[in-house]
């Protein structure tokens, strides 16, 4: 069957709906993103800056990183393993592996964040334990972290299975007969070959990781200048009823989320073969 | 004796895909192992490679114990079907790549490995493409790529799986040619699997032919075709006809006639037997299998005639163009007697 190339609109209705598509995307995600720079900057550039440089800011911002900074790597190395499991490997149990794989997918968030109060809250099954042992994770850094990794551990696995499947493992057998050591295989052959999947899917954890909301709140405590993370300062901001602050700092979280689609975008065009696999899913 | 397989066996839950399979390679030798798809010959080649352990048996090379070793120490040359060309290299990185990830000390200096991609390049005739990616290349151009950087490890065995499936018959035939000339100039030990008959029968010193995982016969190409051990050597050989006959002595009588018979087996009486196109006679008047031409096919160098006998078989003989059978046309009634016959017990 030959497949007729797109051609323009010319029906009344095709014309209707393109306009109605546009006039959407307009309304729902043009609109509010050009909202927030227009807020933020409202009273000049002075507040904006300020509200941005001001020390609880300025370490939200340090804290968003450094989350994303650890979960990130944990997710991609996390993703290579698994999705070198379960494309290289016959085992029981990949079926249900892969099914819970997608899990934080379609978990809400906000139990993501409850799991590991429950757990390690104060009154969490290793509550009195850590406590004891002065180990903090809820209310600091490392209940951020794993709440993150938590919502955010699918993204890169995702990306390099269907990848992986379809390239098979013909390529790494070559290698081995020819006389690579499983290190060599891996650097030479296996990671060349996922590389760009990786990124993708790496910048779309990234992106996830800084601007997840749910799970983070729960775990942060939202201790301000320690435990609050962006999209929490922002939240803070607001509910103070300070305008400007909120949107000069949510206008740094749209500029990342631009950032990333900008990224994203050309990665889609520049390997669009190598990643066509990641569209057949 | 270079490569000796002795009593291999390979389950897969409950299916054997090997059973007591032995054999063994000359060296310098061009083996073929065939077989039609379950055969057991992908495992069993998976097994010399080392990709795969065997349930029971040995697999010794000039004397080592080839199953102690793992798949990089056996130093064997494998070529896919697939071709599995590294896709981010050039084909020069692609024929470097055993040289390149030996230890330091036993690697060679960066011009000796470069003096090897070339000379590698020059014997499959690839001197100008060397800085091409795979995907830049023809199949065939891909698949002689993947010989090279196989040949580039100085290989004591050279597998190949299937490694023309891929490609057009022409390309194919091209290739099978070259092939064995390089085998000739090399003199490296080579297994070949394939399921194309014609392929091995036209490549290999010798043919070990497999059927559900088992050996049914090994042979020089010719041997297979005279003195195929089976009826299922000679089905898979190539097309045949099969009438039943009365079989005597070292004769098949039939309905007024009688034909040379080459029997397998203690065999008398009633039996189904078989001929070849090219082992039958047709003329116009008798004796033979009474029948009307039912078409007439000018393949290649011979001629090919389906005639349909009174009780409705089809017979197919094979023929030189300018032989008796040019001379008839479509419904003509003619008589087709085998030159010989072979009758087997199983």
């Amino acid at each position: 069957m030959k497949v007729k190339a797109p051609e323009a609109p010319k029906s009344p209705a095709a014309l209707g709906l393109m306009a109605f598509a546009l006039f959407w995307i307009a309304l729902i995600i043009v609109l509010p993103l050009i909202n927030v720079l227009f807020e933020a900057f409202r009273t000049g550039v002075a507040p904006y800056l300020s509200a941005i440089l001001e020390p609880d800011a300025v370490s939200a911002i340090k804290l968003t990183l450094l989350v994303a900074a650890i979960a990130v790597p944990l997710n991609a190395i996390f993703g290579i393993a698994a999705a070198w499991c379960i494309t290289r490997f016959e085992f029981k149990g990949k079926g249900l592996l892969l099914s819970i794989l997608d899990l934080p997918f379609t978990l809400s968030p906000v139990i993501s964040g409850l799991v590991w109060i429950l757990l390690f809250g104060a009154h969490g099954w290793f509550g009195s334990w850590l406590d004891a042992n002065n180990i903090r994770i809820v209310f600091a850094l490392p209940g951020l972290v794993i709440a993150t990794v938590l919502v955010t551990l699918p993204f890169v696995a995702r990306e390099l299975i269907p990848l992986m499947l379809d390239q098979g493992t013909d390529e790494e057998i070559a290698a081995v007969t020819l006389g690579a050591r499983g290190w060599d295989v891996f650097f030479r052959i296996t990671l060349p070959n996922i590389k760009w999947a990786l990124t993708y899917g790496v910048l779309l954890c990234t992106a996830r990781a800084m601007g997840e909301f749910g799970a983070v709140s729960i775990v942060s405590g939202h201790i301000r200048g320690l435990t609050n993370t962006l999209p929490l300062h922002i939240e803070v901001l607001y509910n103070e009823y300070n305008t400007v602050a909120a949107f000069a700092t949510a206008s740094i979280l749209a500029g990342l989320a631009v950032v990333t689609l900008i990224l994203k975008t050309l990665l889609e065009w520049r390997f669009a073969d190598e990643l066509s696999a990641h569209r057949r899913h | 004796m270079s490569l000796i397989v002795n009593n291999i066996t390979k389950s897969f839950s409950d299916f054997a895909a090997l059973n007591q399979v032995s054999f063994e390679t000359h060296s310098g030798e061009f083996l073929a192992l065939l077989g039609p798809s379950g055969s057991g010959k992908t495992t069993l080649l998976r097994l010399l490679a080392g990709l795969d352990q065997p349930d029971s048996g040995t697999v010794t090379f000039e004397g080592e114990d080839y199953l102690a070793l793992n798949a990089r120490e056996r130093r064997i040359g494998m070529v896919f079907q697939s071709y599995a060309l590294f896709r981010h290299m050039t084909v020069e990185q692609n024929i470097a790549f055993g040289l390149n990830v030996r230890p330091a000390k036993e690697r060679p200096s960066k011009a000796e490995i470069k003096a090897k991609v070339q000379s590698l390049l020059k014997l499959i005739q690839l001197e100008d493409l060397g800085k091409r990616f795979p995907s830049q290349l023809s199949g065939g151009q891909r698949q002689r790529v993947a010989l090279a950087r196989a040949l580039a490890i100085s290989p004591r065995i050279l597998l190949l799986d299937e490694p023309f499936g891929a490609l057009d018959a022409l390309v194919r035939k091209d290739l099978r040619r070259w092939l064995r000339r390089i085998h000739d100039e090399t003199g490296v030990t080579t297994i070949f699997v394939t399921h194309d008959q014609e392929e091995a029968l036209d490549l290999a010193d010798r043919v070990v032919v497999l059927k559900d995982g088992q050996i049914e016969q090994i042979g020089k190409p010719l041997e297979l075709y005279r003195k195929p051990a089976s009826s299922f050597v000679f089905d898979f050989l190539g097309t045949n006809n099969q009438v039943t006959a009365t079989v005597s002595g070292a004769e098949a009588a039939f309905d007024g006639f009688t034909v040379p018979a080459i029997i397998t087996g203690d065999l008398t009486g009633e039996q189904l037997v078989r001929f070849r196109p090219f082992d039958a006679h047709v003329s116009k008047d008798g004796p033979g299998f009474k029948g009307k031409v039912l078409s007439i096919l000018p393949a290649g160098a011979n001629l090919r005639l389906e005639v349909q006998a009174e009780d409705g078989t089809v017979f197919e003989t094979q023929h030189a163009h300018d032989s008796d059978a040019s001379d008839l046309a479509l419904n003509d009634t003619v008589y087709v007697k085998p030159i010989k016959v072979y009758v087997f017990g199983t």
